[in-house]
């Protein structure tokens, strides 16, 4: 048994959420090596090495894995599997962990899990279905097992004290069916939403756009204090798991309990005492938000 | 090949209407689905908008939509076609199968479909409301050796090339990809249109083609079983404090300011 993750990275640093498909594979029991694609991937192996559990990093360097496309990195994950058998390949839920995983899986004539939460066995994976209202235990027989991996459901490995080996691996020739043109990624000093220790929520009881300030004072204030903080506005299906989650005049439709039901720490301002996400908050306060999320941000500030 | 040429092949699933809480059976072995309201999965719907909208503006010049499942696929597909696919086509599929019915599966089909009609654009919606598995678009394009465009927010056709700009982690990105290609629609893509009573009634006269996954030489088995579904673990209601003051000491007390 043994298992291949697929790193994702931006050339300059690994993603963050490699670590928790490396844990993931881990749970499996088995060798674990990672494969590295990119047009430069001397950073990025080097740190790899580093992480704990990791037996061998495989890299491979080209300048068709420019973006880190699917069409280009297909092949390679199959000349690798050719090369090595694994009996499982994951990877990361990201963006670019579900847009590869299928490609590979289809290619393979296997049927992947998407986005697992949980590995009872190495046959066997939770996952969730109905945007987390539903909770799925499924045995899947294929001779690969192909999924990924929710980020926020497995601890992220170690970054120190892994010894790794480095092997190269050659790059078949390149698809030149898709070209990467370019990325905009929103520019912010605020932590990404998905690994922010502090979410600010605010939902339609805010009336208008300007009132967002108030929740900005907040968010800054919680910011200014250490912990990173990020505002979520409106309604996004996003999956999130932060240490504490500020519900603010959301009244809390089901899409939205689902994605923050896994918070640490609820708190819920809402001026409507039967609000559904009163039924989910840890700590509930049944107020008028204009007066008491300024209120709180000052309380913030004298502490 | 003239953008005009293009043709689109564009699958809707029939899923649990997004407003209806789910719930799961007493056996654990699914949700309730009998006598529930189900409507056309929302990636879907936008995929079709997009599908109509590159019709409408020339770039494609027919729109087929195709469903699998059991006979009320039927009500999804002129769903669609009242929002303005030309015609429509129905794999029909045992209940037996039905269960077992998964992305790979019809991204089986869709490439057969994709094949036997020569389109050269598959549009799907990114993931379908029911089962979160986000694959079938990425699989039907693994099989027909197509690029993929998938959690597209902006399509542009340009000659014998689509560009599209795509959601991703923290914000765009833009790819390009040579045409036949498969671009699975987020949900900025468009708003998709309600459609109008005339639009309806005209929808009733479009062809709807019913055929069997074995007519495309598609095989249904599957590998993967579903164990058991179950509701996920309920959090407790907390406590409501009374003034600011109280919830700053809670949030204290636990450590998180």
């Amino acid at each position: 048994q043994s298992t291949l993750v697929i790193a994702e990275h931006t050339t300059e640093s690994l993603t963050p959420i490699t670590l928790n498909a490396i844990s993931a594979a881990k749970c499996l029991g088995g060798e674990v090596s990672c494969l590295v694609a990119g047009t430069n991937c001397d950073k990025v192996a080097q740190e790899l090495c580093k992480v704990q559990g990791v037996a061998k990093i495989l890299v491979a360097q080209h300048d068709a894995y420019k973006g880190l496309l699917p069409e280009e990195l297909t092949p390679l994950i199959l000349a690798t599997q050719k090369q090595f058998n694994y009996t499982h390949i994951c990877a990361g839920a990201s963006a670019f962990g579900k847009g590869l995983l299928p490609r590979v899986a289809a290619k393979l004539d296997v049927a992947p899990i998407s986005d697992i939460i949980e590995i009872k066995s190495p046959d066997t994976f939770v996952r969730t279905i109905y945007a987390g209202n539903a909770v799925c235990t499924v045995k899947c027989d294929e001779k690969v097992k192909v999924f990924s991996v929710r980020g926020t459901s497995f601890d992220a490995a170690p970054i120190s004290g892994g010894s790794a080996a480095l092997e190269k691996v050659s790059a078949p020739s390149p698809v030149g069916q898709s070209e990467w043109v370019e990325q905009k990624l929103s520019k912010s000093d605020r932590p990404e939403l998905t690994s922010a220790k502090v979410v600010v929520s605010g939902g339609r009881g805010l009336k208008s756009g300007d009132n967002f300030k108030l929740l900005y004072d907040l968010a800054d204030q919680l910011h200014a204090a250490g912990k990173k903080t990020r505002l979520l506005i409106g309604q996004r299906l996003l999956l999130l798991a932060p240490e504490l989650y500020i519900a603010v005049g959301i009244s809390g439709a089901i899409q939205h309990l689902a994605g923050m039901k896994d918070s640490k720490t609820i708190v819920a301002i809402n001026k409507d005492p039967e609000a559904p996400i009163f039924q989910v908050a840890d700590y509930g306060l049944v107020a008028d938000l204009f007066k008491v999320v300024p209120e709180l941000t000052e309380a913030l500030k004298k502490k | 090949m003239a953008a005009s040429g293009l043709r689109a092949l564009v699958g809707v699933k029939r899923v649990i209407d997004y407003a209806v809480k789910v719930r799961v059976k007493p056996d654990k072995t699914g949700v309730v689905t009998d006598g529930v309201k189900h409507s056309m999965n929302p990636f879907c719907e936008i995929a079709v908008e997009e599908a109509v909208r590159l019709k409408e503006k020339k770039l494609v010049s027919e729109v087929i939509v195709v469903s699998c499942g059991p006979q009320q696929c039927q009500e999804t597909i002129r769903t669609a076609l009242a929002m303005g696919a030309d015609r429509g086509m129905h794999v029909e599929i045992p209940p037996k199968d039905y269960e077992n019915l998964g992305p790979f599966q019809v991204a089986k089909i869709l490439a057969a479909l994709a094949k036997k009609e020569g389109v050269n654009l598959v549009l799907l919606g990114k993931q379908a409301i029911d089962d979160d598995c986000n694959q079938t678009g990425q699989m039907t394009a693994a099989l027909l050796d197509w690029p993929q465009g998938t959690f597209a927010s902006e399509v542009t056709v340009d000659g014998e090339h689509l560009t599209v700009e795509r959601e991703i982690d923290g914000g765009l990105e833009t790819v390009q990809l040579k045409l036949p290609a498969v671009v699975t629609a987020d949900l900025r893509l468009n708003e998709p249109r309600y459609a109008t009573l005339p639009n309806i009634m005209k929808a009733k006269k479009k062809k709807i083609d019913v055929m069997k996954a074995s007519d495309l030489g598609v095989e249904l088995t599957s590998r993967v079983k579903v164990l058991s579904v179950e509701d996920p673990p309920q959090r407790e209601a907390g406590v409501k404090v009374e003034s600011v003051d109280a919830l700053v000491a809670k949030l204290k007390e636990s450590g998180h300011i």
